[in-house]
């Protein structure tokens, strides 16, 4: 009774995840660099690639629909195809936060930044790193790398809080900049909520190992 | 020796340390579990993994076969259905069988369902019209079959044959309904009847239901029964076997990674 072809279907599912997930880093990571060289091109281009991301959802969704009307998984094949289908969820969400940081791009238009970024670009790195990991984790069902990137989220929290405190003391001292510097909180707010997606994937990681849905590190906003 | 087991509610059967062996070969080794009162409890596991050898213990159908010796005990509402002086038809009257294919009487619809009463003697015509009626009723075939109840069994469709047979047995008012495979002929709209039925019976008796078909046994039972060579690998809920068993056995088996 083993199910050579079902099974190749799954595994070809948590390919695509992959590849989805590579999508989204990439965007991440160019939005912010486009923010920083003031590309208004490139974030452009990020905006319109969005539309392949939401679609690479919209077809795993599809295969995992037809996988379970068709294979009727259970146990841990049950597990992955639902935890894929969360997953997508959360990886599409944070390609619409990289193409809202892009969109925050083009709104600063020809203005100059209120100030050199430093710590957005360093949020933007821990959340693609943690990222990149828990995809990993993801394929290799690494639950104990799953729950050390849920605590790293905290580090992006304080990233948060630093640069809103920041921004705000700038604002404060200086009311015309507050159209920029508004702008800038939205980046770092967009950031911010990459990494709590980041984290949902890890909680859908250790279910898929053990079975259990747990909250692992539960957000500050 | 079972690796995982839950506890269950009100037992019913007790099983301790079963072994059966085939002349030689051991077909049961040492099953040991409680089944539910008014559960459903399903067994699922490879061909020849001994699921239906275990239930057929719970009547005794295997003193039929030749060369059977059977070891341990099995109790049924505390009682041992093995000590020397049972009565095996009083038992078999408590624990009723239906089987994988349809096996009416070549006889009408009426008579396959009084069968079993009448030959205990009853033999008051209201007292068996009432028997057919409700029996068939709690078979869940009442309302197509009433006006007709002289047709003969072996007229009707397979899905109804076999309700005739669930009819026969629920007509001995048994405690314990065992069913061996008893959807594998029955196309998916008979089954469907078949397995809302069994839901309604569970109200009045325990089923244990014997399946290959694993999504039957995730729609309608409480506790699983995972058995591989003779062994029980795992007994647990329902839910737990077919979203997180705990063992690898079972999840390899329920997810076609072997079998």
């Amino acid at each position: 009774m083993t199910r050579n072809v079902y099974h190749k279907a799954l595994e070809n599912l948590e390919d695509e995840v992959l590849k989805m997930g590579d999508m989204v880093a990439l965007a991440i990571k160019k939005s912010v660099e486009a923010l920083q060289k003031r590309d208004n091109d490139a974030s452009k281009e990020i905006i319109k690639d969005d539309f392949h991301i939401n679609k690479k959802r919209f077809e795993i969704e599809e295969k995992c629909i037809s996988l379970i009307a068709t294979q009727q998984p259970m146990a841990v094949d049950l597990r992955i195809l639902t935890s894929i289908l969360s997953i997508v969820t959360d990886l599409e969400r944070m390609g619409d936060h990289a193409e809202g940081i892009a969109k925050i791009s083009l709104l600063i238009g020809e203005e100059p930044l209120v100030k050199p970024l430093i710590d957005i670009p360093r949020m933007a790195e821990l959340g693609l790193s943690m990222l990149e990991r828990c995809l990993k984790a993801f394929i290799n069902r690494d639950i104990e790398t799953a729950r050390q990137i849920c605590n790293e989220d905290d580090q992006v929290d304080a990233l948060h809080d630093q640069i809103y405190r920041e921004l705000l003391l700038l604002m404060l001292g200086n009311p015309k900049i507050i159209h920029g510097a508004t702008y800038l909180t939205w980046v770092s707010h967009n950031l911010e909520r990459i990494a709590d997606r980041v984290t949902n994937i890890a909680e859908r990681i250790v279910y898929m190992a053990t079975g259990k849905i747990v909250e692992l590190n539960v957000s500050k906003y | 020796m079972v690796k995982t087991k839950i506890q269950v509610p009100e037992p019913i059967v007790n099983i301790v340390d079963l072994n059966l062996f085939y002349g030689e070969t051991k077909a049961l080794k040492g099953i040991t579990l409680d089944i539910s009162k008014k559960k459903i409890t399903s067994f699922i596991g490879p061909s020849g993994c001994g699921k239906s050898t275990l239930i057929r213990c719970l009547n005794r159908m295997n003193d039929l076969i030749e060369n059977v010796t059977i070891k341990g005990t099995i109790k049924i509402d505390g009682r041992n259905i093995y000590a020397p002086h049972v009565n095996v038809t009083e038992l078999r009257r408590k624990v009723g069988m239906v089987f994988q294919k349809p096996n009416p009487f070549p006889k009408n619809i009426y008579e396959n369902v009084i069968y079993g009463p009448r030959i205990q003697g009853i033999n008051k015509k209201s007292s068996l019209d009432e028997i057919c009626e409700k029996a068939l009723r709690k078979a869940a075939l009442w309302d197509e079959v009433k006006d007709r109840l002289r047709v003969n069994a072996l007229d009707l469709s397979g899905g109804q044959q076999q309700r005739i047979c669930i009819a026969r047995a629920i007509a001995m008012e048994p405690e314990i309904i065992l069913l061996d495979e008893p959807c594998s002929a029955l196309d998916p709209i008979a089954t469907a009847k078949i397995e809302d039925m069994l839901v309604e019976l569970k109200t009045d008796y325990t089923v244990i239901i014997v399946t290959h078909n694993m999504q039957q046994a995730a729609r309608i039972s409480e506790y699983t029964g995972f058995f591989m060579l003779g062994e029980f690998v795992e007994f647990n809920t329902t839910a737990d076997i077919f979203t997180n068993p705990s063992e690898k056995q079972t999840e390899d088996y329920i997810t076609g990674r072997f079998g």
